[in-house]
């Protein structure tokens, strides 16, 4: 059957089970976007910004486990792509991202909208292609879905020439994806998983680093059997945070710069770290030569380049989490660790996160509430900042892949499009987006998408009226001096009100809770303006390139520093 | 000049458009510097085969081959340094050549086997192959006659026996060195 380009796009979209995509149009995916009437089966939601399309479908697939598709035209709707590519890319999301480009004929002559989308998106996708003839299209579709969701998932870019989508050709869809250079591994390595198994048993304080790695894998089940097999405790990652559920006993809360102290401590004096899924990134591990300095460490991850970047490791496990855990667990020995699990309980009484009694509204006093009202029944969104690192902190998520947030790009803005991408796979959850009021504005036109569409988003602001975590930097390391931190914000109700949203302000403490009921009952995106603590710090804190000896706990305990070792926020 | 940290590194690649910007923008991000970069067309068809002198910096060499092996149009990639393998690479040299120093550079070249390609009557191009040691040591002989333009080709690399490893079925994916 001769298939136009388009057409054969759209079918392939089908085939691999995608019924929404996020997009924009433009003269180079016209072609595209005049197909799509033929195929009223899928739904093309129209967003205010490309990248906004990229962080839609990350959200969307981070929710669901099934993969999001963004649409651009050529040269300026590509390159608006980067961002969310980039920050795909890094929290290892699978995406798929089509974008059009000009003519073959044209291509090299600095065109009208030419701009080279696989050079620039090289270094942030996982793989991607310029097609250069129509029959090719449903191999590299094929290709693309295959790459992006196998191994270590991730972003994969398709350039299709405005002329090779009116192109036709055979369709000829590939039964079998065979790339001789990449093959995502299945076998479990038994022997490095015994290794590994008789480390834990032979253990008096293990502990496990979860990370995205087990929720990507899915092996929510396998984690928890290890733990309670063995009472070993768990620390979660940023974006290994609902990989194990909050409210168990052996969770021991988040690592790193602004992880709990007893996470830290944890860290500080375990005899053996089980990382699963986690790549060791600088903000969990601060200085590296005082990182677990007691801990024989077993990696499993399965990109073999993570394994020994960043710290040496004892027993390297390439691998997918979930076939890995469960060919442990039979080797892992029944054991309890009462002194150890005691110990950290102990740190946890004497480290506690916990909320001054503040006249104003603390962020973490919101956070809270809305976990109370969703009761852990809603899926959390956050932007980057103070206000993302409390979400981290007191959002207590029992349930699987409920805590979603840009952790190794710490994209400002993914909070709205993120959403508003989850909302649309999860339309049967509440989906509260924890906002900041700078990220917040970064990418608050897609409130036009949400209003278009009826994407019923609640919008949590954290407003307060600065640039957050920045003004928090400038007051540890810069002596105060607030820089290009204050920010002059609209008013967001009357803005909510403009779009023909629900806009709801809340100043004082009581408030807090009928403001979340409200806007739970409310059955259409939601907007709440929080007028939070502007002063408010997140605590503790380990400044880049320092260790958990110097961690910071509160308020009183900030002594002027000199500028961190390698300051970047 | 082979300093202690630098790698000889094989691998075998798709014959596509951007291959090799794939795999020297992937060295410019991570920070390895490439002393030298060959590449041409391999035995098997489609394929191609690179060599190139790395320096990891102070990075470890496995990054190297990891994060190379990552890319889907690297198929196979082999650190050889240690291996036992044979090396060669050729050098274009143009030299000063007047009557009176004419005759030295001459056997200079003999001695290095290497091969006249043009004179005139100010200059010699001469062609010589050899391992890098080899290169440079001839360039460093002749630098007192003035050279006035080397082209190097790059080094390129084959491990000696029988089953040159690169054709054995190591894949993507397949565990680290070390497990
Ligand atoms: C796109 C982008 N630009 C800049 C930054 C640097 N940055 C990190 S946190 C932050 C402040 C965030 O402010 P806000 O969204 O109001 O959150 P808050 O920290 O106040 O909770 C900035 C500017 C970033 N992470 N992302
Ligand atoms: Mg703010």
């Amino acid at each position: 059957m001769k298939l136009t380009g388009s057409q054969m796009v759209i079918e392939c979209l089908l085939k691999e089970g995608v019924h929404t995509i996020f997009g924009y149009p433009g003269g180079a995916i016209l072609p595209f976007y005049q197909t799509l009437p033929q195929y009223p089966q899928l739904r093309h939601i129209l967003v205010r910004h490309e990248q906004g399309a990229t962080h839609a479908a990350d959200g969307f697939s981070r929710a669901t486990g099934k993969i999001g598709v963004a649409v651009a035209t050529s040269g300026p709707g590509a390159t608006n792509m980067v961002t969310g590519l980039a920050t795909a890319l890094m929290d290892s999301s699978p995406l798929i991202a089509i974008t059009g480009q000009v003519a073959r004929s044209a291509i090299g002559k600095d065109a009208f909208q030419e701009t080279d989308v696989t050079g620039v998106t090289m270094p942030v996708t996982k793989h991607n292609y310029l097609v250069m003839d129509a029959k090719d299209i449903p191999r590299i579709m094929r290709e693309a879905f295959y790459i992006a969701q196998t191994g270590r998932p991730g972003p994969v870019l398709i350039d299709i020439p405005k002329d090779v989508q009116q192109e036709l050709a055979e369709f000829v869809w590939p039964e079998i994806v065979d790339l001789a250079g990449y093959k995502p591994l299945s076998e479990v390595p038994h022997a490095q998983v015994k290794k590994a198994a008789e480390l834990i048993n032979e253990s008096h304080r293990p502990l496990i680093l979860a990370g995205h790695g087990v929720t990507i894998s899915g092996a929510f089940h396998e984690l928890r059997e290890l733990a309670e097999k063995a009472q070993i405790p768990v620390v979660t990652t940023l974006l290994g945070i609902s990989s194990f559920p909050e409210s168990h006993v052996l969770h021991v809360g988040m690592p790193g710069m602004h992880g709990t102290a007893y996470a830290n401590y944890a860290i500080d004096s375990a005899d053996v770290l089980i990382a699963i899924g986690m790549r060791f990134d600088d903000r969990v591990t601060g200085k590296l030569s005082e990182f677990a300095p007691h801990a024989k460490v077993i990696h499993i991850d399965i990109d073999p380049a993570e394994i020994g970047k960043n710290i040496k490791v004892d027993v390297p496990i390439v691998g997918d989490v979930k076939p890995v855990l469960k060919a442990m667990l039979p080797s892992i020995a029944k054991k309890t660790h009462t002194e150890w699990v005691s110990q950290i309980s102990l740190w946890r009484k004497e480290h506690p996160l916990h909320l001054r009694d503040t006249k104003g509204i603390q962020q973490q006093y919101v956070i809270q509430k809305i976990q109370e009202v969703t009761k852990g029944n809603g899926i959390i969104v956050t932007g980057v900042g103070q206000h993302q690192m409390w979400a981290a902190q007191y959002f207590k998520s029992d349930m699987p892949g409920t805590f979603i947030s840009s952790g190794g790009l710490g994209t400002m803005g993914f909070e709205v499009p993120a959403a508003m991408g989850a909302q649309v796979g999860r339309p049967d959850m509440t989906v509260w987006s924890i906002a900041g009021d700078g990220g917040f504005q970064m990418t608050m036109s897609e409130l036009g998408t949400m209003a278009q569409e009826k994407i019923p988003v609640k919008f949590a602001i954290m407003n307060n009226g600065y640039l957050g975590m920045v003004r928090q930097w400038q007051e540890v390391f810069y002596q105060k001096q607030y820089v290009a931190t204050p920010l002059f914000n609209p008013d967001f109700v009357k803005l909510a009100e403009a779009y023909g949203m629900l806009g709801l302000r809340v100043t004082e403490k009581s408030e807090v809770i009928p403001a979340i009921k409200a806007a739970m009952n409310y059955p259409g995106p939601v907007l709440v303006d929080f007028r939070v603590v502007e002063d408010d710090n997140v605590f503790p804190m380990i400044a880049p390139g320092t260790s958990v000896k110097q961690m910071i706990e509160e308020k009183e305990s900030l002594v002027a520093m000199e500028d961190p070792p390698e300051a970047s926020s | 000049m082979k300093i202690s940290t630098q790698r000889t590194i094989t691998a075998l690649v798709e014959d596509k458009p951007g291959v090799l910007n794939r795999v020297t923008s992937l060295f410019r991000r991570r920070g390895f510097n490439i002393g030298s970069l060959a590449v041409g067309p391999s035995e098997i068809p489609n394929l191609s085969r690179l060599t190139f002198i790395v320096d990891p910096g102070p990075g470890d060499v496995e990054q190297v081959t990891k994060q190379l092996l990552k890319l889907i149009d690297v198929i196979k990639v082999v650190d050889v340094t240690d291996s036992e393998t044979v090396t060669r690479e050729m050098a274009l040299v143009k030299v000063k050549a007047e009557a009176t120093s004419r005759s030295e550079i001459i056997q200079i070249i003999e001695i290095f086997r290497a091969d006249i390609l043009d004179v005139s009557p100010e200059s010699i191009i001469l062609e010589v192959t050899g391992d890098s040691k080899k290169v440079d040591a001839i360039i460093e002989l002749l630098r007192g006659f003035g050279i006035m333009e080397v082209m190097r080709t790059g080094l390129v690399a084959m491990t000696r026996g029988k089953l040159g490893p690169l054709t054995s079925s190591h894949h993507n994916g397949t565990s680290p060195k070390g497990d």
